[in-house]
């Protein structure tokens, strides 16, 4: 799969794979999800049992020669699908002997141990090793040469998550700051494009999971240095400006000065009061959830109870970035092991995978998508980056927008007891306040938090029982959050061995636990 | 868009065609074989279709208390969290359990794991009675014996659970075929028919609501006693004997039906219920079966006829005259290109089949044009060239080449939607032909 999505980003580079008929559902990630007017370039040997007795060897060296001959690659990638590994029939070794004129990148990539970014990152790395092997470092001097400092944009790919629209920002930002884009890659970039990596006085390694390795093996054959951080929020966005301008040796601050986005004032406004403190659980690859705990943080006023990610290559970095918010970080790729801790924390929003969105949606939570693997709506038709200024606006929307407005958090509390404002009351737009209304169109918001109470008081031994008293008190508390309520309380109780909940209990409870 | 070809594009295709014959020709297993006035072209190569995996997709929705673990690769997992994503929010109960480095190591060690997660799921899942454990492509290569394995599971389960064990690999089957062999896995299981009972069973998964129309269809007719395969719980299991009569209401079950003749079953040789037509005729031969007379059916079925052919009227206006090709997919091409040519008036361009069961087709073959080009496996590339000659007005194909197709000027009718609605039977055969009017519909109203 990581191989294909490097086939598919660039022009001129074709894929073949050794793989059963079936493997080819992967064509549709991009046709679909990506919604790509052109079939991702990989042909698939596509052999079934009876070619297994045969000489499924025979059967790649067609498939080579056919693909070859049709779509005359530039650049040819040759590997195997988990279960074309098992019969070892080695389909670059097969393919480097056949005196094809385009370079054969072998790809080696152990599908049963590691998975997709690891292949997409080797793929590219593998290409651009293969395609510059000869090649010597150039002595680059913008200065002397009376041009402006160049960079590569180095790891968007097709499926990552808004890459199009990074691309496009980043350019822009890197132009603000006297900078040009020699090219970006893989992502619309031909092998020819490839040979001219050696031209650009630096890389910026904008999507780690893939384009890391890269980045390390040209800073040490090029010389080439590299931009670590991440332009995703206002803080690291000021940040990659300063480490543009101390690797292309330019003075970056009136970039920065003149870097237009309203997230800070709209943070600071004070509707944005009622963010403070939410709950966030985040997860996703390493390099997002990093980057939208310290917005999180220090952009919206939030506060991190979890973050994790499959992305188990940057476990150090991910641990570390846990580590500055006090909690553990979760390196996983089971989502029932996501869900379990989304469910344990009981976050306010949750930022993660069209996963984490599915098991945020189950348990009536807010969430907003930061990270692949992607769906369909995380290629919108309108510009929706995440990185730069522009990128920062895009995220304060993105991830306000699910949570109940501050405003309407404080009328529902004021009105809470009025017939057409009560926990099963139909929105008043809807009409009537009726109950028998209510059953037809239940409001989404509302009904949220009440699934998670009754999934967690499953972990409980001996779930405590509610006094009718405790019970009515509880049912004055804003039904929004009336969920937390019960679980804290009833967590509370259980540590305690309390075994009636009284009104006493919710208090104490309340108090114990703060907002 | 319009719906004639001109000679030359013609001519052109026939060339494209013959080359295409050419070239596979030399393959000893390619050649030309005669069925019926038929000719059938068999090409290999490059096949984009799914594996049997993604039966699991819309068997899970029929058997409410089944549990399908895939013993396969993160692949395995990726395609059914792709395939069946969107299903997610009904607490899914599909699941795949990933081989890695040390299972393909050590058989003994990937049993040990196996045996752990399957009591682990069972012990989280108390809902589960019957749990299917589906070998893929690489648990095949490996010799990964899971008939053994549900054994072993079974026995452990004391009856609690039935463990089933069947092939979704990409190796054994194609798409749609992976019903046919989780439906085989079941044969075994099947409690045996009282002595002298006559029955009727309906072999294939069709949607609740259509069974439930059938339902009434055939007991209106005086069918002594009804069951379906599969059933709605997997505690359901339908008698099989000598008084089984079977009617094959998907045309991808054949391996099902032979071991359901195995087991003393009849097979009623039918086209399928798409259109109606073939429902009127489907339901005849199970009614001669049953020595039903033909005076009954007309009675039976003639109002529900009617009311689909008025609806049916709408959307033929629509159809007719227009060219049309079929991708490889799901075994439905043949009884859906019947139906378009004979009922809505559709041209056939060229039918393109993952594999011709003729024993489960003998019926509808009857009933296609004998100068149709049908074509069996794939060879991608070669079939999009000749597409691309003969430019027909709808293409239906895999999600994998809809919007490439598209954004080559050519309307598609994506295939699996054919495969998950309710398009079975007299009143749902407007809609059937609806699913093909509204892709060139849209054409016709878009802009730009």
């Amino acid at each position: 799969m990581g191989a294909i999505r490097i086939a598919a980003s660039m022009q001129g580079v074709h894929c073949v794979l050794h793989a059963p008929q079936g493997d080819s559902y992967a064509d549709l990630l991009f046709t679909m999800i990506a919604r790509s007017a052109k079939r991702p370039p990989v042909t698939y040997t596509s052999f079934q049992a009876r070619d297994m007795g045969a000489d499924t060897a025979e059967l790649v060296r067609k498939t080579l020669r056919e693909t070859v001959e049709r779509f005359q690659p530039r650049a040819l990638l040759v590997g195997e699908a988990c279960t074309g590994e098992l019969l070892q029939d080695q389909p670059a070794a097969l393919a480097q002997g056949m005196g094809f004129d385009c370079p054969v990148v072998p790809l080696e990539l152990p599908a049963f141990t590691r998975k997709e970014h690891w292949g997409a990152s080797e793929t590219f790395h593998q290409l651009v090793r293969t395609l510059l092997r000869g090649q010597q470092p150039r002595r680059l001097d913008p200065v002397a040469e009376g041009r402006r400092p160049r960079a590569n944009l180095l790891g968007a790919t097709a499926l990552g998550f808004r890459c199009r629209d990074d691309i496009a920002e980043v350019t822009k930002l890197l132009d603000s700051a006297g900078v040009d884009v020699n090219l970006s890659a893989p992502a619309g970039a031909s092998p020819e494009d490839l040979l001219r990596i050696p031209e650009a006085d630096f890389n910026v390694c904008l999507y780690p999971e893939i384009a890391q390795s890269t980045c390390v093996w040209l800073e040490r054959m090029f010389k080439q240095p590299w931009v670590k951080t991440v332009p995703i929020g206002v803080g690291a966005t000021r940040d990659f400006l300063i480490e543009v301008g101390e690797v292309a040796g330019i003075d970056t601050s009136a970039a920065i000065a003149a870097g237009r986005t309203r997230l800070p004032w709209f943070s600071r406004s004070v509707d944005s009061t009622y963010l403070t403190g939410k709950r966030v659980f985040i997860f996703g690859d390493a390099s997002h959830v990093i980057a939208a705990a310290r917005i999180a943080t220090e952009e919206l006023g939030f506060e991190v109870v979890g973050l994790g990610s499959y992305s188990r290559e940057f476990g150090r970095e991910l641990r570390a970035a846990a580590e500055r918010y006090g909690v553990e970080a979760l390196i996983s790729d089971d989502y029932l092991e996501v869900e379990s801790a989304v469910l344990d924390l009981a976050p306010e929003l949750v930022l993660g995978t069209q996963m984490e969105r599915h098991i945020a949606k189950r348990a009536g939570i807010p969430c907003a998508v930061i990270s692949s693997p992607v769906h369909v709506q995380d290629f919108p038709a309108r510009y929706a980056p995440q990185m730069g200024f522009e990128g920062a606006n895009v995220i304060f929307d993105t991830w306000v927008h699910p949570l109940m407005m501050g405003l309407e958090e404080h009328l529902i509390t004021m009105f809470r007891e009025d017939e057409e404002f009560h926990d099963e009351a139909v929105a008043s737009h809807l009409g009537s306040g009726k109950l028998s209304a209510a059953s037809a169109e239940p409001s989404p918001k509302p009904a949220a938090a009440e699934p998670t109470a009754s999934a967690d008081s499953i972990g409980a031994d001996v779930a405590p029982v509610w006094e009718p008293e405790a019970e009515l008190e509880l049912k004055k508390i804003p039904f929004f959050v009336r969920g937390k309520a019960r679980r804290n309380t009833e967590r509370f109780a259980a540590e305690r061995g309390v075994a009636r909940i009284t009104v006493e209990t919710l208090y104490d409870a309340k108090a114990y636990f703060g907002r | 868009m319009t719906g004639t070809s001109s000679t030359s594009d013609a001519a052109a295709s026939q060339a494209c065609l013959a080359s295409g014959l050419g070239t596979s020709s030399s393959d000893p297993s390619a050649g030309n074989l005669r069925s019926g006035n038929l000719q059938v072209q068999h090409e290999q190569g490059q096949r984009q279709v799914f594996c049997g995996l993604a039966g699991i997709v819309w068997l899970h929705r029929k058997i409410q208390d089944a549990f399908f673990l895939v013993v396969g690769s993160r692949t395995c997992a990726h395609l059914l969290q792709s395939a069946a994503g969107v299903m997610i929010f009904a607490e899914p109960r599909f699941a795949t359990a990933v081989l890695g480095d040390r299972d393909l190591a050590g058989l003994a060690d990937c049993n040990e794991e196996l045996d752990r997660v399957v009591t682990e799921l069972l012990a989280r899942r108390p809902d589960i009675g019957t749990l299917f454990l589906v070998a893929s492509c690489p648990s095949e290569v490996i010799k990964l014996d899971l008939d053994n394995a549900a054994e072993r599971l079974s026995r452990e389960q004391q009856g609690r659970v039935r463990v089933l064990a069947y092939s979704g690999s990409g190796l054994d089957t194609t798409f749609t075929q992976g019903e046919d062999t989780c439906l085989s896995a079941l044969v075994p299981v099947l409690p045996e028919a009282a002595a002298g009972t006559d029955a009727l069973l309906v072999l294939g998964t069709l949607p609740d609501v259509v069974e439930d129309q059938f339902r009434r269809l055939f007991e209106a007719l005086g069918i002594p006693s009804l069951h379906f395969l599969p059933p709605r719980r997997g505690s359901e299991l339908p008698p099989v004997g000598p008084g089984t009569r079977l009617l094959a209401a998907q045309p991808f079950v054949g391996g099902t039906a032979a071991a359901l003749i195995d087991r003393g079953a009849t097979l009623i040789e039918a086209p399928y219920p798409f259109g109606i037509e073939g429902t009127r005729a489907w339901i005849a031969a199970a009614a001669e079966a049953f020595g039903i007379s033909a005076a009954r059916v007309e009675a039976v079925t003639a109002p529900a006829a009617k009311r689909a052919a008025v609806g049916l009227e709408r959307y033929r206006a629509q159809l007719a005259g227009k060219r049309i090709s079929f991708m490889p997919d799901s075994q439905l091409e043949i009884p859906l290109a019947r139906f378009l040519q004979r009922e809505c008036g559709m041209e056939l361009v060229e039918v393109g089949v993952p594999y011709l069961d003729r024993r489960m087709m003998g019926a509808e073959l009857n009933w296609l044009p004998s100068d149709l080009r049908l074509t069996e496996g794939q060879d991608l590339e070669r079939q999009l060239d000749r597409l691309r000659v003969d430019r027909p007005d709808l293409t239906v194909c895999g999600l994998g080449l809809a919007n490439p197709l598209e954004a080559e000027g050519l309307t598609t009718k994506w295939s699996i939607e054919l495969v998950f609605s309710p398009v079975h039977g007299f009143d749902q055969a407007a809609d059937l032909a609806e699913l093909f009017v509204r892709p060139l519909n849209r054409r016709d109203r878009l802009a730009f």
